[in-house]
């Protein structure tokens, strides 16, 4: 969106940390820069720097506890309600940091939207769950929040197994309808970017399918961040792909790339399974 | 003596225990049943529930258990619209914006309100709370349904924010979650979604605090008056079930008579009250708990 000045950050120009970017888009979505983060004296995150291009769909892979979802929760301060929580460096969205002081934090969780490692529709019916976040926002206008739910429901490809009874029970669906209700919440409000913590590791492989399908999708429209442990995943869903190992960034870069031909041993170990 | 007899004679002992309260229960209600039944061989059960004079002790008898009713209900519902307001506030200002810290010395110190003897309650709404209304409302009747209300509200605030603190506490983490990162503020993640998603917890709280409202006695004998009244005003002097009971208890009526067996109409008319609540109660427990598996 603006500041070319960025990419041109001294920062950010660590080699091994630099996607490619590709032609159209001159600077970053969202960027990581020397980022350190604790919980009271334990280091999650090592001085992490990395840019994550728009419209694009970058996978954060790593073992269990590499502080990879952590890591993504930077981006909308889900970390900040943690006790013991802190952090050095910056996070910028668009250019501008997102802990700063003058950020409303509400504020920026309404363009930065989540989804999470479990389907957690609130105990509501179907439609005002997809609605929640326009009702928040203090929205009134029903015709716009029910075009709103409609949309999204079908954008997370639900609507039709649900159009029937959206005065339904969300809990009443299966898990895998579930998460794609949670992603039609998130879409609603018209985030700009979609954060997404694991979200098929509580899915059967088919709603898994459905849900990887739809990330694809999605990419037109939104910055997609996806943390996974499912290493077939990462290949099959995102253009860039960052590998954390105990809180270090080890690679980062062109999906295909890491996969195919990693330039680091450790990379290479854990993608084939040799540990992790 | 064996191990096994021992064993054997222990077990019985702990029964017997056990079988001892619920004997006791089964006995109040045979004796409140037969009493009961006994009043009502004399009184039309019809008479009884619609009439609006309750008279048994003048020479101008009526049976009316309304006035005594509505009594109950008037301070009770004042009651609960001071705990209810102010234990949820309190609930979720423990559970979702203090620290844990000071949370865990509220709590305890708010349940003190409830082990204060409620004597002192009753001389607390006569002497000081009622004066204190009149300074508001000058018409106040010295013995009045809105004071002891007002001090039973307060008396029965940690059941409601105590329970409802439990109710938002069992609410899932995920669902916090899931209403922060959509961008709500802790107000509205706490009376959008925590509360709804807590609400049968809360309504059981309620619940139990209001049957805890009826079944009180001494606050309501003290400073409500003895003036069986039907009405809904709050500023004159009424009289509850409770305290009619009191009345008679402490009074020299005969045994065996007529108005003593009002007594026990009273009573049941209290004990079916108070079950039915608690049932109610009960029963949304065992929905809600199936709802989070």
């Amino acid at each position: 969106m603006e500041s070319d000045s960025q990419s041109s950050n001294p920062k950010t120009t660590q080699v091994e940390t630099k996607p490619k970017l590709n032609s159209k888009h001159q600077s970053y979505k969202l960027q990581a820069q020397n980022v350190d983060v604790f919980y009271e004296d334990f280091q999650a995150i090592n001085n992490i720097s990395l840019g994550i291009v728009e419209n694009s769909i970058t996978a954060f892979i790593g073992p269990s506890g590499c502080g990879k979802s952590t890591f993504l929760r930077l981006f909308n301060r889900m970390n900040d309600y943690i006790d013991g929580f802190s952090m050095n460096g910056n996070i910028l969205m668009d250019g501008k940091d997102i802990y700063d002081e003058s950020v409303n934090v509400e504020e920026l969780r309404k363009i930065v939207g989540m989804v999470f490692q479990k389907p957690n529709p609130f105990p509501k019916s179907i439609y005002e769950n997809v609605a929640y976040g326009l009702r928040i926002q203090g929205i009134k206008d029903e015709e716009y929040i029910e075009n709103r739910v409609i949309e999204s429901l079908k954008q997370s490809t639900l609507y039709s197994e649900v159009e029937d009874n959206l005065d339904k029970m969300a809990l009443s669906l299966s898990g895998g309808q579930q998460q794609r209700l949670c992603i039609a919440r998130a879409l609603a409000v018209k985030p700009t970017v979609l954060l997404m913590d694991e979200p098929t590791s509580a899915l059967d492989p088919i709603s898994s399918g459905k849900i990887e399908d739809l990330i694809h999708e999605l990419k037109e429209d939104y910055t997609i961040v996806i943390v996974t442990h499912n290493m077939q995943q990462a290949g099959r869903v995102s253009d860039n792909t960052a590998f954390l190992y105990m809180g270090n960034l080890v690679e980062y870069g062109d999906t295909q790339k890491i996969f195919t031909n990693p330039e680091k041993d450790r990379t290479q170990n854990y993608i084939t399974g040799r540990f992790g | 003596m064996s191990r096994k007899l021992k064993e054997q004679i222990i077990e019985k002992v702990l029964a017997f225990c056990a079988l001892v309260t619920i004997l006791t229960t089964i006995g109040i209600v045979l004796i409140l049943l037969v009493e009961a039944v006994g009043f009502f061989q004399e009184v039309s059960i019809v008479d009884f529930l619609t009439g609006t004079e309750w008279t048994p002790l003048f020479a101008d008898k009526s049976y009316g258990i309304l006035p005594l009713i509505s009594g109950t209900l008037l301070t009770t519902f004042i009651a609960i619209a001071v705990a209810l307001p102010i234990g949820l506030t309190i609930a979720v200002y423990l559970n979702e914006y203090a620290p844990r810290k000071l949370q865990k010395v509220v709590k305890p110190l708010l349940e003190v309100l409830a082990v204060v003897p409620t004597v002192v309650y009753g001389f607390f709404a006569l002497m000081i709370v009622t004066p204190f209304l009149k300074i508001f409302i000058p018409d106040l009747s010295g013995f009045n349904a809105l004071s002891p209300g007002i001090v039973m509200g307060i008396m029965i605030i940690p059941f409601v924010s105590s329970l409802s603190e439990d109710a938002l506490d069992a609410v899932p983490d995920s669902l916090r979650q899931a209403s922060y990162g959509m961008g709500s503020t802790k107000f509205q993640t706490a009376f959008r979604v925590l509360v709804p998603a807590a609400s049968s917890g809360i309504v059981v709280s309620v619940i139990l605090a209001i049957s805890r409202a009826i079944g009180e006695t001494m606050i309501v004998a003290i400073a409500a008056g003895q003036n069986p009244q039907f009405t809904f005003d709050p500023t004159v002097p009424i009289e509850t079930i409770t305290a009619y009971i009191v009345q008679v208890s402490s009074g020299d009526v005969p045994q065996g008579t007529i108005a003593y067996k009002t007594i026990f109409a009273a009573g049941i008319t209290l004990f079916v009250l108070t079950f039915i609540l608690n049932n109610i109660s009960y029963w949304i427990k065992s929905r809600y708990q199936e709802k989070y598996e």
